[in-house]
């Protein structure tokens, strides 16, 4: 009986299957979709960015701020693909919040491009006497004073990448988030958030799933302006070349879920479009909070 | 300009907000427990002054101090005052026995102004016990005496000059917090230099005034303990004069009582102050357990805010009961939080390993060993490459160039490929020792050679690196640098990387152009690692450098103390150097953060090795040590008799070393 049904189930040997060996020409609705699915192919490597800001629907005003420069250095090392992308997200329970954001994203970005003026505009530069890490960690202390200067009391996150090449250098505070979108729907926080809940979280003091619902999530304990003390993260990691980067504000991601984030990028027909996918699953789920994106692809 | 318009429209925003009612902006807030804590502890320098000056009590005439100019008995010229004590001035002097060279000395003065004789008598009498006291103590940690006389109504204690800052002083100029680690690795070099006090004979040395500004970190970054004027020696059961900083002290040196155990909370409050910036003598007594470490820093681990805890207990009895349990306490707590940096080295026996085979060349053995099919090859400055038995050490043959061999040798299909100072880069049969083919360079090879692509490349002396076909010796190309070529090449993303010394770091490609190069400040003779994307590589400028290796930029810098002839290391997100600081360094990869340091008891200068979850390094001190990767714990370490500069190698569980003292140490790993 039992040898009997085995039989009725196992695989029956030497008989090869042949519906599918032979190749059928593809028509028009396959080819289409193949060369939707596929990313632009360039011969050269360069960066392809875009971006989305919304108030959302329950604020009255935009304490965001973000900043998107793309462009390639060209030199004897081949085109260098060169981006700097910042998120800031001002404060609300403080003061100026949208001068703090603004004066953050205008402070790191103005000193990261005066570092770079003389590659990009300059026939023959002088070599950096800092590393990338070092200028990244400069510009935010520069910014931490500026805040402290104009708009005593405000406060601000702050991401910002600086890609160069293959390789990303990311400076954070605060929590906005850098991510990573893979291709196969994967997303990869490249950041730590400094808020209270994730750092009970990360203590073992309450689970994920206490974390979401935790009272004070927006509770932070490090932001730009605040403190006299301020550690950055600063690090370098390689951009996610089979994917998207993506830099937002809570806005985005404590609104819209991962898997919803991923599934945006995927079915987008662009970048823009996903940036702007992205900005109205936000508001269609509410709209809380400000809201900023920026995308980035590398092409090969 | 901008920051009007700023301004208004901050103001709009605020004047819009307060319409509004602040309650609906409440959704976010920072805390910041650091802040209100920071603004007090700015004005503890100013106390400290106020609590120094009350010394000066009893004494209204006022202090003459000596002028810089002023030279005493004949020797020491006063160049400034560096402090002003309890009983006088520490001024810096130059000794002049020495016109040749600045040799700088602290002297310590004290002014005898007692009107009654027999006080006076005292003074000098303790005056002379510290001296004699200090002279008969010798650690690392506690300065050396080298005279002491008086003149007049003063006496003159002259002592090892400590060029470094009091911890006082660093706690104040730190920007935030002091590292745990670093506290840490102060806090077990004080528990080693208090259980050396501790256990004189024939009577122990209680210090007694352990705070802050009594512990001078020199440019070492090792702690020297000063101001041993109250320092006394200890018969037990014996009541002392109640002495000592209050705030640091524990309750029963306020009974008069001074213990050993005394000294250790001391320590435990001068760590507590270290962490915190918390000073004590500014706070209620004993009230260190109301304000845990981690409530006012946060960054600090639960493992060693226990240790300061116990340190700080109320009842001596519930402390720890000697310097060196307290010690161990700090090196449990490093060890599992990871910090750890440093052990001390006399806390395992350096016998206790035993080679499994040495032998012995007949000159220094400079470089590196290389494994080949069950051999080890090995160059010596006698000249001579070696074949040698893996298994057992035997000598199998020698090859006899014209120069001392330094490199690395390298193999391939049979051959074995090595540099000498006679300018040649010899191929030998790997059975036989017999020659198979020779290259000329213009001068000394010591860049050991790197085999890709069909061809060996390495540097010279002659400035070039060099590209020669690894069958027929025939030169592909050679790419001119502007200096000697010492750095071995690192072959990786179809390029050729090796660093010279002029300080460059040349990627070349395979037909011999240059794709990038990038400037150190000092020679680069340290051999680039490609690891991932990015090259790490030391230089003679103290700094390791990560360097996108795609297109040279330089994406962060790790400051050592001293220059480096090191080649990096690498065990997943972790970079492993050494420097002629005397170090052994682990370093995050992504961020340069230092995740522990060794030190060793001289210069590093020969390269690490990893194998599995541990690193291998040799030092000029002579021993090859093998430390934990993760928490630079050390496991254990070999003596030669010479100072090590070579990379260990290690192959199936054993490590291979040359050193100096001529020989080749197998081990096992």
């Amino acid at each position: 009986m039992i040898d009997f049904i085995r039989r009725l189930f196992s695989p029956k040997p030497n008989q090869p299957i042949v519906e599918n060996a032979t190749t059928a020409p593809l028509n028009e609705s396959q080819i289409q979709s193949i060369i939707s699915g596929a990313t632009p192919r360039f011969d050269l490597q360069q960066l392809v960015a875009a971006c989305g800001q919304s108030v959302g629907k329950q604020r009255e005003l935009n304490e965001d701020s973000l900043l998107a420069i793309t462009t390639t250095l060209a030199g004897n090392s081949g085109n260098t693909p060169f981006g700097l992308y910042i998120v800031a997200d001002g404060m609300g329970g403080h003061q100026f919040g949208e001068v703090a954001s603004n004066a953050a994203i205008r402070t790191v970005a103005g000193h990261v491009m005066r570092k770079f003026h003389p590659y990009l505009f300059n026939l023959k530069p002088e070599p950096l006497e800092e590393s990338l890490q070092e200028i990244v960690l400069a510009a935010v202390t520069e910014s931490q004073k500026v805040i402290q200067r104009e708009a005593p009391g405000s406060g601000t996150t702050l991401t910002a990448a600086l890609v160069l090449g293959q390789q990303m250098t990311i400076a954070h505070v605060g929590d906005s988030r850098a991510c990573a979108i893979y291709n196969d729907g994967r997303i990869e926080t490249l950041t730590r958030d400094h808020s209270l809940v994730k750092r009970l979280e990360e203590l073992g003091h309450i689970t994920p799933e206490e974390a979401s619902n935790y009272p004070h999530r927006n509770v932070l304990y490090r932001a730009l302006g605040q403190g006299e003390i301020l550690e950055p993260d600063v690090f370098t990691i390689p951009f996610p070349s089979s994917g998207t980067l993506m830099i937002c504000s809570d806005g985005l991601w404590g609104v819209v879920t991962e898997t919803d984030l991923a599934r945006i990028v995927r079915e987008a027909s662009s970048l823009p479009r996903a940036c702007q996918g992205m900005v109205t699953a936000a508001n269609t789920a509410g709209g809380p909070d400000n809201i900023s994106v920026v995308l980035v692809q590398m092409t090969v | 300009m901008i920051r009007l318009r700023a301004c208004l429209r901050a103001n709009g925003a605020l004047n819009r907000r307060a319409a509004q009612g602040a309650c609906k902006d409440e959704s976010r807030s920072v805390v910041n427990p650091v802040f209100a804590q920071y603004n007090h502890g700015r004005s503890v320098s100013l106390e400290t002054q106020q609590i120094n000056s009350s010394f000066d009590e009893g004494n209204n005439a006022p202090r003459r101090q000596l002028q810089a100019g002023v030279t005493l008995t004949q020797r020491y010229l006063i160049q400034e005052v560096i402090g002003v004590g309890g009983m006088g001035s520490v001024y810096r002097a130059r000794d002049q026995h020495f016109p040749n060279v600045v040799k700088l000395v602290a002297v310590k003065e004290m002014i005898n102004v007692a009107p009654d004789p027999a006080v006076r008598q005292t003074i000098i009498q303790n005056f002379e016990r510290e001296a004699n006291l200090l002279a008969t103590l010798n650690h690392p940690s506690i300065p050396r005496i080298y005279d002491y006389f008086s003149q007049n109504d003063r006496s003159y204690l002259v002592l090892e000059f400590i060029h470094g800052k009091d911890l006082e002083t660093i706690i104040a100029e730190t920007d935030g917090f002091i590292a745990e680690e670093q506290a840490m690795l102060w806090g077990i070099q004080l528990c080693d230099v208090l259980q050396y006090l501790h256990s004189h004979k024939p009577d122990p040395i209680i210090f007694r005034d352990m705070k802050p500004s009594n512990v001078m970190i020199n440019n070492n970054n090792d702690v020297i303990l000063v101001d041993f004027g109250i320092a006394k020696k200890f018969q037990v059961g014996q009541k002392g004069t109640m002495i000592g900083t209050e705030g640091y002290s524990p309750p029963e040196q306020y009974r008069g009582e001074a213990t050993q155990l005394a000294d250790l909370y001391a320590l435990g409050a001068t760590l507590h102050h270290t962490l915190t910036r918390r000073d004590p003598r500014l706070e209620p007594p004993f009230s260190f357990n109301e304000r845990p470490v981690r409530r006012i820093n946060p960054a600090v681990s639960a493992e060693l805010e226990a240790v300061i805890n116990t340190a700080l207990q109320y009842n001596p009895e519930d402390r720890y009961p000697s310097a060196s349990e307290l010690k161990e306490a700090l090196f449990t707590a490093g060890r599992k939080t990871g910090m750890l940096s440093r052990m001390p080295t006399t806390s395992l026996p350096a016998s206790a390993i035993k080679p499994i085979w040495s032998f012995a060349c007949e000159d220094e053995i400079r470089g590196t060993p290389a494994f080949y099919q069950g051999s080890i090859y090995i160059g010596s400055y006698d000249n001579n490459l070696y074949a040698l038995n893996a298994a057992d050490g035997e000598f199998q043959w020698k090859y006899a160039t014209d120069g001392g061999v330094v490199s690395r040798p390298a193999a391939y299909e049979g051959n074995i490929y090595f540099g000498s100072e006679d300018r040649r880069l010899h191929v030998v049969s790997a059975r036989s020792g017999k020659v198979v083919w020779s290259y000329y360079a213009d001068d000394p090879i010591r860049s050991s050679p790197r085999i890709a692509e069909g061809h060996v490349f390495f540097g010279a002396d002659d400035q070039y690196l060099h590209a020669v076909n690894v069958t027929t010796g025939r030169l592909a190309w050679k790419f001119e640098t502007t200096g000697a070529v010492r750095s071995t090449p690192f072959v990786a993303h179809e390029l050729v990387y090796a660093g010279n010394e002029a300080g460059d770091l040349y990627a070349v490609d395979f037909r011999g152009d240059m794709k990038w190069r990038m400037n150190a400040k000092r020679a680069i003779t340290s051999s680039p690692l490609v690891h991932g994307p990015m090259i790490y590589i030391c230089s003679m400028d103290g700094t390791m450098y990560a360097i996108d290796a795609k297109n040279g930029w330089v994406v962060w810098r790790f400051r050592m103390g001293k220059g480096s002839i090191v080649s990096p290391a690498a065990l997943d997100n972790m970079i492993f150097t050494g420097s002629a600081d005397g170090f052994i360094y682990a370093v995050d990869a992504q961020n340069a953060r230092e995740l522990w340091r060794f030190r060793t008891e001289h210069q590093v200068s020969g390269s690490p090795a990893v194998s599995r979850d541990a690193v291998y390094c040799g030092s000029a001190d002579g021993h090859l040590y093998c430390l934990e990767a993760r928490t630079g714990r050390l496991r254990w370490k070999f003596a030669t008799q010479a100072a090590i500069t070579g990379a260990p190698l290690i192959y199936d569980d054993i490590v291979y070393i040359g050193s100096t003292d001529r020989r080749v140490y197998a081990l096992l790993a």
